[in-house]
């Protein structure tokens, strides 16, 4: 199982979903919490999910405010950056150059584009982290390099 | 939180100081472990990311994912905390203000993050003081090193305390702390030393005669800026050295390195309003909220241009707008701002300077002049003025006193500023003719220009508080008067109301109006305001000026502290400033001065009431009593209401500020005098 683990873990980094910062996550997490991926990322979702919203909500109003836009995403990406979400983070980056260009139509697109990779990322994670918890206390991964 | 006196913060420093001697010694040994980290960061995963990774450090971590709370934190325990980490973009509060008020009221290192990694981002962090940015995603490594910069502070405090006389005993400490085994940084020696020293303190009592020695974080309360500020003023603020400053201070207890540390700080803030004072142009009345955005770039652009200012003498009123636009994003308007006046002089760029000169030097080139005073402005003494000003805004701990004033100027970037120049053309200003030039900003500006107009005056006025009685008055005058104004012509002080005392003599007042700008806007000038009352006293030999202004009130504390800080005032010093703002908030009015002035005086400035009831002439004395006479002004008016609870405590104003700053719409309101006053000073 540990083995799937890694193999599953690998995976995530090479094709592009985490990035090093996850790995520093990772070395954060000891016998005193030996939780603490998983509870930074429940917590990224929670949290980010709100700023989704809010995102959503100012897509909504034409025209758009393209200065909250923005700020908004600013929040967001970093949050995302923070837990190694390295496709989230691309996408956000790639919003907020729609923001200051003024293009409401790249907007509209790379945040759905954005939506797509947070679902999927989250989906992912959750696997991982439910095999972790069943392999047990894992050794901290090595770098994927 | 401000003792009232030096004295008193020493020996609550020290005796509150974190440390007992056992644990220092412990802690030492354990350098860097057990550092006590503040972590401020609105985004809970970060936050919780940070946390880990600073425990896992060994440091002692408390979170917070407010700004203001953490200031709070700060000052219930001032020296709780050894080091802050904070992000730049925040909901209640913008980063670089938080590390504005730190710096001021605690003199803490502050490290700057942010997702953002823009230049100017970054330069902004440098300009407000900070010691070190860190981008976003954070790792674990770079956060291993900050110790540093709690060694580092401490050295270079240690260092000044040497030089001040104590070399003996620094040496022999050095000595001590040579065979330290502290290592791992670059400062080792001296940090071993300093590190030694402070052990050294917290184990010996014998050395309380040698304070300077212990280093117990001195707070610098609105009463010790002021004091400060007159002490700068009177020794120009060219000359104004560390050990000079300390000994006509005379505060039992400071060092040396406190003094110039905490010098340095105020020339940054200086330098900051002079930038900001540079762009008239933004003297929009509105914007007293945008002042708080301009001033933030301002500031931060200040800080840049007033350097060029100051040797420009005329702070390219393009250079600041440049720097105010970029840093205001807005403020960059008026690019013709002559700045000229805004004195660069003493880039102590408070975010607000720069607003400032923008439009003092705008509206009046002389008004420039002396608003530069207030940053910086070569103008007559304005510089130092401004410095005494900033100071003790900043003592107030910039919140929204020198933000008012500053802010005022900053956001408008130019139109406070300009505002303040303005209001003094305005006529409001000023009144006097002496004002000469207030009058004209304040006329002008009609609106509430003061504020900015003030502001900037404060901050001229602290700085210039000698110059500008003449001419820098004006400027200072004006921008008092531009409080003033408010009630004159600004009366429209909006929610200020800046009874500033009908601009003419409204010098007090306008120390108030800078605030409220401070106070919407983090003026953070606004300190610089209050001293910048005194011009307008003097300027204006206003008649207790309706200090309705309530920010006026505000920030007449913070100018009050200026102007005692300036003057001779020492009573009331910084003290008031603080209370001003939380006057300035609720009173709005003068009341607020007076209150603030009260507050302010706290010091036992009564006298300074007396005298600021004969306000109006004593604006002009005040500026150089020190803001005692703005408080008198204010006081003499405003006397009525309590203005604020007397003592609103520099905490109070601080909230009153935060308060105020927050809500910017309201605190325009109030500020009106920074929105209007600066609102378009014609340049």
């Amino acid at each position: 199982m540990r083995r799937q683990l890694q193999t599953m873990r690998k995976s995530l980094f090479d094709q592009g979903y985490l990035d090093e910062q996850f790995v520093q996550l990772e070395e954060l997490q000891d016998d005193a919490n030996p939780n603490f991926v998983e509870e930074v990322v429940t917590l990224y979702y929670r949290d980010s999910g709100r700023i989704i919203l809010n995102i959503e909500q100012a897509l909504e109003r034409k025209p758009f405010d393209f200065n909250k836009l923005d700020a908004y995403m600013h929040q967001f990406k970093g949050s995302s950056s923070s837990i190694g979400a390295k496709k989230v983070k691309a996408e956000s980056t790639l919003f907020r150059e729609y923001c200051r260009s003024r293009n409401g139509e790249g907007c509209m697109r790379t945040f759905q584009q954005l939506k797509k990779e947070y679902a999927t990322l989250r989906r992912k994670l959750e696997a991982y982290f439910q095999l972790a918890r069943q392999a047990g206390p894992v050794e901290t991964a090595c770098r994927p390099k | 939180m401000n003792s009232s006196s030096g004295k008193e913060y020493m020996s609550t420093a020290s005796s509150s100081t974190g440390w007992k001697a056992a644990d220092a010694a412990a802690a030492a040994d354990q350098f860097p472990a057990g550092l006590r980290v503040l972590v401020v960061d609105d985004d809970p995963t970060c936050l919780m990311i940070l946390e880990k990774m600073l425990r896992t450090c060994l440091y002692e971590v408390t979170k917070c994912n407010r700004a203001e709370i953490a200031l709070l934190m700060l000052r219930e325990n001032k020296n709780g905390f050894d080091i802050v980490i904070s992000d730049v973009h925040m909901p209640d509060m913008d980063g670089f203000k938080l590390l504005e008020h730190i710096g001021l009221e605690m003199d803490l290192p502050v490290i700057m993050m942010s997702a953002d990694d823009g230049k100017h981002v970054v330069m902004k962090g440098v300009t407000h003081g900070a010691c070190d940015y860190l981008i976003k995603p954070v790792r674990i490594e770079a956060l291993k090193n900050i110790w540093q910069h709690v060694v580092r502070k401490r050295k270079n405090e240690w260092k000044d305390f040497e030089q001040s006389g104590s070399v003996e005993e620094g040496d022999r400490l050095l000595k001590q702390a040579d065979d330290a085994d502290y290592s791992s940084s670059a400062n080792e020696g001296n940090w071993k030393s300093s590190k030694r020293r402070k052990d050294d303190e917290d184990e010996t009592d014998e050395r309380d005669d040698t304070s300077t020695l212990k280093k117990p974080r001195v707070v610098w309360s609105v009463e010790l800026h002021q004091q400060f500020v007159a002490a700068v003023n009177q020794l120009g603020i060219d000359k104004a050295v560390p050990k000079k400053i300390l000994e006509l201070m005379n505060v039992p207890g400071l060092t040396r390195e406190n003094v110039a540390s905490h010098l340095q700080k105020y020339r940054l803030y200086l330098r900051r309003l002079s930038g900001v004072s540079q762009h008239p142009s933004n003297l929009n009345s509105s914007f007293m909220s945008p002042q708080e955005a301009a001033f933030g770039p301002l500031s931060s652009l200040n800080g840049l241009d007033l350097q060029t200012l100051a040797a420009t003498g005329q702070l390219p009123a393009q250079s600041l707008a440049t720097l105010q636009a970029a840093g205001l994003g807005r403020s960059a308007g008026k690019p013709g701002i002559p700045m000229p006046s805004v004195d660069q002089r003493n880039i102590f760029s408070f975010e607000n300077p720069k607003l400032r000169f923008g439009e003092g030097q705008q509206q009046h080139v002389n008004n420039n002049k002396q608003m530069n005073l207030l940053h910086g402005i070569p103008t007559t003494m304005e510089p130092k003025q401004l410095a005494g000003l900033h100071h003790t805004a900043q003592s107030m701990g910039n919140m929204n006193v020198q933000v008012a004033s500053n802010g005022s100027q900053s956001s408008q970037n130019n139109p406070l500023l300009m505002q303040m120049a303005q209001p003094q053309a305005r006529g409001q200003v000023i009144n006097d003719s002496s004002l000469g030039h207030a009058p004209r900003l304040l006329s002008p500006m009609g609106q509430p220009i003061l504020s900015n107009g003030i502001a900037t005056n404060v901050s001229t006025k602290t700085g210039i508080q000698e110059n500008i009685r003449a001419p820098s008055y004006n400027p200072v005058l004006q921008t008092s008067l531009m409080l003033n104004f408010p009630t004159n012509h600004a009366s429209e002080l909006p929610g200020n109301s800046f009874p500033l005392g009908t601009t003419p003599g409204i010098p007090s007042l306008t120390p108030k109006v800078a605030f409220p700008e401070d106070v919407n806007s983090d003026i953070k000038g606004s300190v610089g305001f209050m001293l910048s009352y005194d011009i307008f006293s003097d300027l204006n030999q206003h008649k207790p000026q309706n200090w309705e202004l309530q920010n006026i009130g505000m920030t007449f504390d913070a100018s009050q502290h200026s102007n005692n800080l300036q003057g001779n005032h020492n009573h009331s010093q910084p003290v008031l400033v603080q209370q001003g703002f939380s006057s300035g908030q609720v009173n709005g009015q003068n009341k607020s001065a007076t209150v603030v002035s009260k507050a302010m005086f706290s010091a036992g400035d009564s006298t300074g009431h007396a005298s600021a009831q004969n306000g109006n002439q004593h604006l002009n004395s005040l500026l150089v009593d020190g803001t005692v006479r703005v408080k008198s002004e204010t006081v003499a008016d405003a006397t009525p209401t309590n203005l604020y609870p007397d003592h609103f405590g520099q905490e109070d104003l601080m909230s009153a500020l935060l308060k105020q700053q927050d809500p910017i719409a309201p605190a325009e309101h109030e500020f009106d005098f920074d929105g209007y006053s600066l609102d378009n000073i014609p340049e």
